[in-house]
């Protein structure tokens, strides 16, 4: 589903190079759930990055679903996105000037879905907040933002779901039913899920575990 | 396009909470687009007008006039053009109203024939014109001006002495056609029949008379092609003739300046909406980015975030046009009632939908056009924005689309400013003009950025450090604001300076010693009398110039009736043919200038070297040295071009085209005109009384009342100015807000951390201060230096005066300006100064 293949990433600032990921190689297959972790400027969000094909590797491969991302153009990529993956962010990234249903709608949208609105509400009954589907991000809470969020990110039935620190904005109660919420849509959907995180307890949910440090990737649970 | 509608949908779903901010941009559109359409459609009903009631403005198919009797050879070949005739003999005189001893100037009009053939003569009573027109075998009525019968309070059924003679006052004018409300304030008329005109006695030698024979033809008839054969005998008779389709371009040029004018405020008000849409845009972008890069990670194409936000401002831009485009229809509805008085023709009030079709077209290209440029950043906006919120774009690979935005922009602007003045020169002149001053606007805010950088004042106070190291770090806004400021700034002032010029053009000096009465064609003999009854009454004889009237005859050696015909030469068919009134002293007097060449002089050999007046020059291609012969009453004279003079004409003296030296005319038949300056209007009464019972062929114009009716005109002229220049300032005001708006999304996530790092509310002010002072200073400064240049260029090119500026206002609108950029800019901020910095945080998802 995913094949990581010794991939680099360097920033030049300043005329000097600085490595942030270095030769990281790592596969899934189709339902498997990975979480990355490491401490803060690790590389861990550069590697979800370069994973869901939101930036370019300077060297190194990434196959998604057995397409080879390295040579698409940022508008093939997009396509790729729209068809396999599904995202969850830290900010929760809803656009403002949407309502929780018109965001859980977009990806549908984007592939020329015209009637996707039953799905929609039907996946924001999933999340809890069926009556919520007006409602625009601003009069939500975090947690419930959150909630919209997953229920968008499962709406083009991707393949892969990236999630960068799902809960890192989030009070502990509400985390919880935010994690709880994601494990329980990913396994009905059967969904590969790529997770960065801080927690270990959240982590330990998933069926492996990597860490990175300085950008090398250090441990490997399923190694 | 896969999914056209969803991106409509996208783009109206995304426009529901963006409205306030999508209201600037429609702003800077309504504005603009509604000076354009109140413009161009004031212009074309103006242009319809005439060309409708050009008729009218004649009142006849043809006028043949001369200043003398027709010649008895040709008149009967002259009567027998057309289906009808009308003649008039017509002269400037003193009237009287015996009942209240009212003495004034006025035209008298001596008609014979049915005079008007097209427009109406309105009359109080109406049945007056048919009286008037019945009153043949001396019956003595008259048709006079309501002007004048205001002035005296008479009424119909009054009577009024002309000459000798005294008339009924069968009604009272209250429109001819061809003589529009100001010609009948200044000079108001008197008609009286002509087959009594003989009677007045007025009609003597050397008073200035007009013969006119008024000609209707066969509907449908060529008058140019049934005359074109008479030409050279109507020339030799010095009959000059007058057709309706030459009377059409006539007026339409007299309002050449006042519509030239009022294209440059629609091009600028038009600019200032461009400047406006983009700044206002610029800001739009900034905000969405955030929204654009999560659609990217969702999976949406550049152009399809592109197109979102491109339909959305599309769609606002139309509406914006027709919002304007409605304004705009208002505004031409209005401007034909401030001018009606002395427009020549009344110009009909009628939505001009062509200028309306053309307002919104306009308006949805500017809107588009302009509104890309920013946008097209949009195409590369990267998804990673999501898990990074500081991300850069690598903007350093070039665009060709933005080139090709660019491109378009160019032509854009050059084809329209085409559009409104039909000059391609002038259309590429103002497109250079444009770009000239952007390129120094950039160039001063590259400049500045570099300045601070290089020099910075490390010494210098915390806030002034703070507020100028925010005019280069990253995400600067000096490019922007120094441009759209300065633009702004740029287009207003030169507005406000050209208006200026045009203005001055025709200010009629009204100072302390300036003449305001002036007494015509006095005969040498009454020449000492007439000074006398002045100096009597301690009034000043200001100037007293003798005037003796001539024709060109050779040019050179070459006849002037050969080369009349040759229209290759540029030479002006009116200078060759024209009667001159010429003077003859050895000096120049306060409003003339040497410009080449010499004095008057007259020569040892007796032949007189002759000064002419560098209009006239140009008109006749000559050069010094050339020799000019004319017709002297009869006797031809010989003469040699030796110098030119510029002539200030906008001044109240006795100007003339050619000045002769002393020695030469003195014998020949002149009469001298006289001026004086009068107190007050009872001294003036009775100066005119008196000079109507002593001297009946002495003629007086009361300057006075021309100044005060020209001084209406040109208030009414610069008020409809100024109202439409409000809409230049209003969109430049637009701009401005816009752009210091912009700079407010920038400097958020700044403010909020210096704020949480303890600086105080009051230093967080002085370095706003600092930096909006500086950027506004400097950009109403670049503006301004702009404005002056480009006003300069518009003098010398376009209108063809000198120039000339006040800098007070300037300075004002400078100061303004940058006051502005502060007082906004504060308010910009203020979000930030007064919540607290985590709820400024919190506040935008
Ligand atoms: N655009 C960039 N230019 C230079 N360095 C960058 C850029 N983006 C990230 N980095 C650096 O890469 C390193 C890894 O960042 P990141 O992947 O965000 O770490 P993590 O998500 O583990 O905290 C950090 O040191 C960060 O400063
Ligand atoms: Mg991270």
């Amino acid at each position: 589903m995913l094949k990581i293949e010794n991939l680099t990433k360097s920033y030049t600032s300043g005329g000097r190079a600085l490595t942030v990921l270095q030769h990281v190689s790592f596969e899934l297959r189709a339902g498997d759930t990975l979480s990355i972790i490491g401490s803060s400027g690790s590389g861990k969000t550069t590697l979800l990055g370069l994973s869901a094909g939101l930036d370019r590797a300077t060297s190194g491969s990434v196959w998604l679903n057995g397409i080879r991302l390295d040579d698409l153009s940022e508008d093939q990529r997009a396509a790729v996105r729209n068809e396999h993956v599904g995202f969850i962010f830290q900010n929760f990234q809803l656009l403002p000037t949407l309502t929780a249903l018109e965001n859980v709608l977009v990806p549908l949208e984007l592939r020329g879905i015209s009637n996707g609105t039953a799905t929609a509400q039907a996946l924001l009954e999933r999340v809890g907040l069926g009556g919520r589907g007006h409602h625009y991000p601003t009069q939500l809470s975090g947690g419930e933002q959150q909630r919209v969020s997953l229920a968008r990110a499962f709406a083009n039935r991707p393949k892969i779901l990236f999630a960068d620190e799902p809960t890192g904005n989030l009070d502990a109660e509400t985390s919880a039913t935010v994690e709880e919420l994601l494990f329980e849509l990913n396994r009905e959907a059967g969904t590969t899920l790529v997770l960065v995180t801080h927690d270990p307890e959240l982590a330990n949910k998933t069926q492996r575990v990597i860490r990175l440090k300085g950008g090398q990737l250090v441990a490997d649970s399923a190694a | 396009m896969t999914n056209f509608l969803w991106l409509w949908r996208m783009a109206w779903r995304d426009s529901r909470r963006s409205r306030s901010r999508l209201l600037l941009f429609s702003a800077a559109i309504v504005l603009g687009i509604a000076a354009l359409v109140g413009i161009n459609g004031f212009g074309a009903n103006l242009a319809r007008s005439i060309d409708e009631q050009a008729r009218e403005l004649l009142g006849a198919d043809l006028v043949l006039s001369s200043s003398q009797p027709i010649d008895s050879t040709l008149r009967p070949t002259l009567d027998r053009l057309g289906r009808t005739r009308s003649r008039e003999v017509s002269f400037a005189s003193l009237v009287q109203f015996p009942k209240g001893q009212g003495v004034r100037l006025a035209q008298v009009r001596a008609i014979t024939g049915g005079f008007p053939f097209y427009g109406t003569w309105r009359t109080e009573p109406e049945s007056a014109v048919a009286q008037f027109r019945q009153a043949t075998g001396g019956q003595r009525v008259a048709l006079v001006d309501d002007a004048l019968l205001a002035q005296f309070n008479a009424q119909p059924g009054d009577s009024i002495r002309v000459g000798k003679l005294t008339f009924l006052i069968a009604g009272r004018v209250r429109e001819t056609p061809g003589q529009s409300g100001f010609s009948a304030a200044v000079a108001p008329t008197v008609f009286i029949p002509g087959d009594v005109l003989a009677g007045t006695g007025l009609l003597q030698r050397g008073s200035r008379v007009q013969y006119r024979t008024y000609y209707l033809f066969a509907p449908g008839t060529d008058v140019a092609k049934t005359i074109k054969p008479l030409e050279k005998r109507l020339d030799a008779a010095n009959i000059s003739s007058d057709t309706i389709a030459e009377r059409k371009q006539q007026t339409g040029r007299s309002f050449a300046d006042l519509t030239r004018f009022l294209n440059l405020v629609a091009f600028v008000a038009l600019l200032l909406g461009c400047v406006g849409v983009a700044s206002a845009v610029s800001l739009y972008v900034r905000e969405k980015i955030a929204s654009v890069a999560v659609l990217r990670c969702l999976g949406a194409s550049g152009s399809q975030a592109l197109l979102i936000y491109l339909l959305q401002v599309a769609a606002l831009g139309l509406a914006g046009a027709l919002l304007g485009a409605a304004l705009g229809t208002a505004v031409q509805l209005l401007l034909p009632r401030v001018f009606a008085e002395f427009l020549p023709v009344a110009v009909d009030i009628q939505v001009s939908w062509g200028a309306v079709a053309q307002g919104v077209l306009t308006g949805v290209l500017v809107a588009v056009l302009f509104a890309l440029l920013p946008l097209l950043s949009i195409r590369r906006v990267s998804p990673l924005r999501t898990l990074r919120a500081s991300f850069e774009e690598d903007t350093t690979a070039p665009d060709p689309l933005r080139y090709l935005v660019y491109g378009l922009i160019f032509v854009f602007i050059t084809g329209f400013a085409y559009l409104q003045t039909r000059e391609v020169k002038l259309a590429l002149g103002f497109a250079a003009g444009l770009l000239v001053a952007l390129g120094g606007l950039a160039g001063v805010a590259a400049g500045l950025r570099w300045l601070v950088r290089r020099f910075f004042p490390t010494s210098w106070s915390y806030v002034w450090r703070q507020g100028l190291a925010n005019l280069y770090r990253p995400n600067n806004q000096t490019l922007l604001l120094i441009i759209s400021i300065g633009l702004g700034v740029f287009l207003m002032a030169t507005l406000y300076i050209t208006q200026g010029l045009l203005l001055s053009r025709v200010q009629v000096a009204s100072g302390e010693n300036q003449p305001n009465l002036v007494l015509f064609d006095i005969q040498p003999a009454q020449r000492v009398d007439v000074a006398q009854l002045l100096t009597q009454r301690r009034l000043p004889v200001l100037q007293q110039v003798p005037i003796v009237t001539m024709r060109l005859t050779e040019l050179n050696g070459q006849p002037t009736s050969e080369l009349k015909k040759d229209s290759t030469s540029g030479r002006s068919r009116g200078s060759l043919t024209r009667e001159y009134r010429v003077t003859y002293r050895d000096t120049l007097i306060s409003s003339e200038q040497l410009a080449e060449g010499k004095l008057p002089y007259l020569a040892a050999d007796g032949t007189p070297h002759i000064s002419i007046e560098t209009g006239f020059f140009e008109r006749l291609k000559l050069k010094l040295g050339d020799t000019l012969t004319f017709n002297v009453q009869g006797a031809p004279l010989l003469t040699i071009v030796s110098g030119t003079r510029t002539v200030d004409w906008t001044r109240v003296q006795t100007n003339f085209g050619v000045v002769f030296p002393n020695g030469v005319l003195e014998p020949a038949p002149q009469f001298y005109v006289l001026l004086t300056r009068v107190p007050d209007n009872t001294v003036l009464g009775s100066v005119q009384r008196e000079l109507v019972q002593r001297f009946p062929n002495v003629s007086a114009i009361d300057l006075g009342l021309i100044l005060q009716t020209l001084d209406d005109i040109l208030s009414k002229i610069s008020f409809v100015i100024r109202f439409m220049a409000f809409f230049s300032i209003a969109t430049g005001l637009v701009v401005l807000i816009s752009s210091v708006v912009v700079s407010r999304y920038q400097r958020v996530q700044e403010s909020v951390l210096l704020r949480t790092l303890g600086a105080s509310r009051r230093q967080m002010l002085r370095i706003t201060l600092v930096e909006y002072a500086l950027l506004g200073l400097l950009a109403a400064a670049t503006g301004l230096v702009m404005a002056v240049l480009a006003g300069w260029a518009l003098a010398f090119w376009v209108f063809d005066i000198g120039f000339t500026a006040s800098p007070l206002p300037l300075l004002l609108l400078a100061a303004l300006t940058t006051v502005l950029t502060i007082v906004i800019g504060l308010f910009n901020s203020r979000d930030v100064l007064t919540r607290p910095p985590l709820a400024v945080l919190r506040g935008e998802g």
